[in-house]
Parts: C-alpha cells; sequence; structure tokens
C-alpha cells in the first residue's frame, strides 16, 4: 500500500500531531458537517449547536478514544486489517456502524490535520494520508458480515 | 438541499478573503487533486500537470473563478453555473465522483489557508455549498 519512504512520511509527520486535539476536533466536525453521524451518539448529551458539539465533553473523549486506535494502527501499516480486526467486529457486531461512516471520518481527519499543519501538510504528504485512511477504513469494515 | 442564512453568511464573508488569493488556491487545490487522486489527471492528457506548471496555475484560477460566481449568486447557483452545466454534461463529462474529491481537496486547501476561519460551522457551511455547485454541474448529466 505504502512504500518505504510514504510509510516514513506518514510516521514522522504523525509525531508532531497533538492526536487528543485533533481526535476531539475530527470527531466534533464530523457531528457537525454530517449531523445523521449523531445517530450513534444519542447518549452523549448536547449535540444541538456546533458549538455544543465542539465543546461537548464526551465527544472530545471520544475522540481522543477513535484518534489513540487509529495511532496504534499507523504502527501497523503492513498489516491494517490484522491490526483492526477486533475493532471492526466491534463495529459490524455491537457497534452497528455503516463502514460508509469511516471514509467521511477519514477525510474530516484530513481536513483538520491540514487545520493545524497548514503549509507542512503538502499535497503529497495529504495523498500518503488519504491512503492510510482508506486503508483504516477498509480494515475496520473487512470483518463486517 | 439549500444553504440557511447563516451559512450564507459565512460563505460570501470568507469569499472575500479568498478572492485576494484565488491564484494560490486554485492551483493548490488542483495540486492536491492530481497527488490524492491520480486518476483525475485521465481528464487532462493535453496539459502539463507538474507542480507550477502554468496550464495548471491558470486552470486552478478558472475552477476558483466559478466558485466565486457562484458564491456571487449564492441564492441562485443553478442560473449562475447553467453555462458551466451544461459544457460539463455535453462536452466535458467528467464522471461525478471527480466533483467530490476536488470538493474535498478545495477544503482541505481552505482549512490549510484560513485555519482560523474555517470553524466547524465554517466546514460545515462550505461542504454543503460545494455539494450544491457540485450538483448543479452534474444535474444536465442524463
Amino acid at each position: 500500500m505504502l512504500t518505504a519512504e510514504e510509510k516514513a512520511a506518514v510516521t514522522g509527520f504523525w509525531g508532531k500531531v497533538n492526536v487528543d486535539v485533533v481526535g476531539a476536533e475530527a470527531l466534533g466536525r464530523l457531528l457537525v458537517v454530517y449531523p445523521w453521524t449523531q445517530r450513534f451518539f444519542e447518549h452523549f448529551g448536547d449535540l444541538s449547536t456546533p458549538d455544543a458539539v465542539m465543546g461537548n465533553p464526551k465527544v472530545k473523549a471520544h475522540g481522543k478514544r477513535v484518534l489513540d486506535a487509529f495511532s496504534e494502527g499507523l504502527k501497523h501499516l503492513d498489516d491494517l486489517k490484522g491490526a483492526f480486526a477486533q475493532l471492526s467486529e466491534l463495529h459490524c457486531d455491537k457497534l452497528h456502524v455503516d463502514p460508509e461512516n469511516f471514509k467521511l471520518l477519514g477525510n474530516v481527519l484530513v481536513v483538520v490535520l491540514a487545520r493545524h499543519h497548514g503549509g507542512e501538510f503538502t499535497p503529497v504528504l495529504q495523498a500518503d494520508f488519504q491512503k492510510v485512511v482508506t486503508g483504516v477504513a477498509n480494515a475496520l469494515a473487512h470483518r463486517y458480515h | 438541499m439549500s444553504l440557511t442564512r447563516a451559512e450564507r453568511t459565512i460563505i460570501v464573508s470568507m469569499w472575500s478573503k479568498i478572492s485576494t488569493q484565488t491564484d494560490a488556491i486554485g492551483t493548490e487545490t488542483l495540486e492536491r487533486l492530481f497527488s490524492c487522486y491520480p486518476q483525475a489527471k485521465t481528464y487532462f492528457p493535453h496539459f502539463d500537470l507538474h507542480a507550477g506548471s502554468a496550464q495548471l496555475r491558470a486552470h486552478g484560477s478558472k475552477v476558483v473563478a466559478a466558485v466565486g460566481d457562484a458564491v456571487k449568486s449564492i441564492d441562485n447557483v443553478a442560473s449562475a453555473l447553467s453555462k458551466l452545466s451544461e459544457l460539463h454534461a455535453y462536452v466535458l463529462r467528467v464522471d461525478p465522483v471527480n466533483f467530490k474529491f476536488l470538493s474535498h481537496c478545495l477544503l482541505v486547501t481552505l482549512a490549510s489557508h484560513f485555519p482560523a476561519d474555517f470553524t466547524a460551522d465554517a466546514h460545515a457551511a462550505w461542504d454543503k455549498f460545494l455539494s450544491i455547485v457540485s450538483s448543479v454541474l452534474t444535474e444536465k448529466y442524463r
């Protein structure tokens, strides 16, 4: 999927990413930009306005959790399907999440990385990340049945 | 799907900043498109698509100018882009999936250039607006 050079670029850049902040922002923006995704989070409390969503402590905590899992996956770029096997089963069997949502979140994550890193998030680096988020989305969908 | 008054305000006000950098925004959007979605290059066999190419810059400007036309007629995007809609339907026939790719790359470029302005509300408004633009450009396809 990624060449050695691309993997190095991705992991090198990831070292500079504030996973807590980016995770919270990415999940928040998913819920604001694509409000139908709120269907999975009705138990999170107030999601009534963009400010409410972005400030919601459960959204922030969950966003961090999601991105921590993503970070862990970045250590296994050669075997994303293996790395995300259990999470895939969880999202299918217990959470009943349409895998389309993984693609939406992946693209929101890319936008958030661009917002935080500006010119450093070059077109080439974005291309590498698009491959990674696609790989992660596919891995999370892989065990669906 | 149509824009709320608040969404229109956000887009028009951000546009006043974007319009001072249309060349840079346009060029970067296309560079991102062709890096991330190389299949989009199939529509440009006649272009030099290398970074810095004059054709890339000219075309990027054109694309952003068209978005600007839509912003200026935000209450009637279909009318503002009617000719472009016909061009895409009868001449260019770009597969509709590419409008999603281009829209995403424009959002990434805006986020990168205007981090403070590109709030969650702004992100939502622009995503919705570009989705409307894309619909208008494909509405005559069949």
